[in-house]
C-alpha cells in the first residue's frame, strides 16, 4: 500500500512538472513574438524593462486562464496595435511585404528560364 | 523585341522598388502610438491606495463625467514635473482626476503626495504593472482622458501647459 502511494505521488509530481515545462515553452514562444515597445530592437522575452516584466506576468496569467496563443496575440494587438507582433499579418498595409519577394523570385526565375532556353536552342 | 520588353520590365520594377523605398524614407522610424482611438476602458479589480480595500473599476468611472486617469509613481521624475499642473487641473470641478500608482513603494508614494499635494479624487494601486498594460500604457507618466467609459485621448509622457489647455478645451 505504501509503495502504491509512493508511486502515485511520484507520478503526480512528474506529470505536473511536465505540464509546467509545456507552459514555460508556450510562454517563451509567445514572449519572443511580442515586441518590447519601449526598448529598441528587443522582444519581450529579451527585455528586462518594467514594461516587459509586466507584460510577461500578464502572458502567464492569460496562459493560466487557458487562452490559446492566437487569442493572447489578439489580446495584445487590441491593446497596442499590430506593431507589438513580430510576425505581421497579411493586410492592406503589409501585402507588398508579403508578395514582393515572391514577385522578384518569379521574375528572376523567368529570366533564368529564358536564358537557358536560348542556350538550348 | 523580346529584349526590349525585358529591359522595360526591369526598369519598371526598379522604379517601383525605388518609389517604395523612397516613401519609406519619409516614414518616421520611431514608433508612434495611436493616441486618438476611442476605446472602451478596461474592467479590472484593484486595491484602493489609502485603505487597501478592494475596488472594482466599474465603481470608479461613472457615465457623463470627465475623468483624467493619471499613471504616476514616486520614483518617476517627470511625474514630479507634471504634478503642479494636475493640482491646477483639480481646481476645476469639471474634471475628476484618478490616480494609478504604478509599481511603487506605498510609503514613498504617500510622502510624495504629502510633499506635493494630492490632486486625485481616488487612487488605486497597480503593484505589478499589469493594470497599466490592460490600459495599453507604456510607462509612467501617462494620462487618459475618459468620457462615458471611453478613452477620448491618451497623453504619453508628462503633461505640459499646452496639453492642459487642450484638455480644458476638450472638456468644455
Amino acid at each position: 500500500m505504501k509503495i502504491l502511494r509512493f508511486f502515485l505521488i511520484v507520478i503526480i509530481f512528474y506529470t505536473s512538472s511536465v505540464l509546467k515545462a509545456d507552459e514555460l515553452d508556450k510562454r517563451n514562444n509567445i514572449t519572443k513574438n511580442l515586441r518590447c515597445l519601449v526598448c529598441q530592437g528587443q522582444s519581450i522575452y529579451d527585455s528586462d524593462s518594467e514594461f516587459a516584466n509586466s507584460l510577461k506576468i500578464l502572458v502567464d496569467r492569460k496562459i493560466d486562464e487557458g487562452l490559446t496563443d492566437a487569442e493572447i496575440y489578439e489580446y495584445f494587438k487590441n491593446k497596442y496595435g499590430e506593431w507589438i507582433l513580430y510576425d505581421p499579418k497579411l493586410n492592406k498595409n503589409t501585402y507588398i511585404l508579403w508578395f514582393m519577394p515572391l514577385l522578384i523570385f518569379l521574375l528572376g526565375g523567368a529570366i533564368i528560364f529564358k536564358k537557358l532556353k536560348k542556350k538550348h536552342n | 523585341m523580346k529584349n526590349k520588353i525585358l529591359t522595360f520590365s526591369v526598369i519598371i520594377i526598379f522604379g517601383i522598388i525605388f518609389i517604395i523605398f523612397y516613401k519609406g524614407l519619409e516614414d518616421s522610424k520611431i514608433y508612434t502610438p495611436d493616441v486618438n482611438t476611442k476605446k472602451e476602458i478596461p474592467v479590472f479589480n484593484t486595491k484602493e491606495f489609502f485603505s487597501g480595500e478592494n475596488v472594482k473599476s466599474l465603481s470608479i468611472f461613472e457615465f457623463d463625467k470627465f475623468y483624467l486617469l493619471n499613471i504616476w509613481s514616486s520614483w518617476c521624475v517627470p511625474c514630479r514635473q507634471e504634478h503642479p499642473l494636475l493640482m491646477n487641473l483639480n481646481l476645476q470641478n469639471k474634471l475628476n482626476i484618478i490616480g494609478m500608482n504604478y509599481k511603487d513603494n506605498l510609503k514613498n508614494a504617500e510622502n510624495f503626495l504629502k510633499e506635493l499635494g494630492n490632486p486625485y479624487k481616488e487612487i488605486f494601486i497597480d503593484l505589478d504593472g499589469t493594470i497599466a498594460i490592460e490600459w495599453g500604457a507604456y510607462g509612467v507618466p501617462e494620462s487618459f482622458l475618459i468620457y462615458n467609459n471611453e478613452i477620448i485621448k491618451k497623453y504619453i509622457g508628462p503633461l505640459n501647459q499646452e496639453l492642459v489647455n487642450e484638455i480644458n478645451l476638450l472638456i468644455k
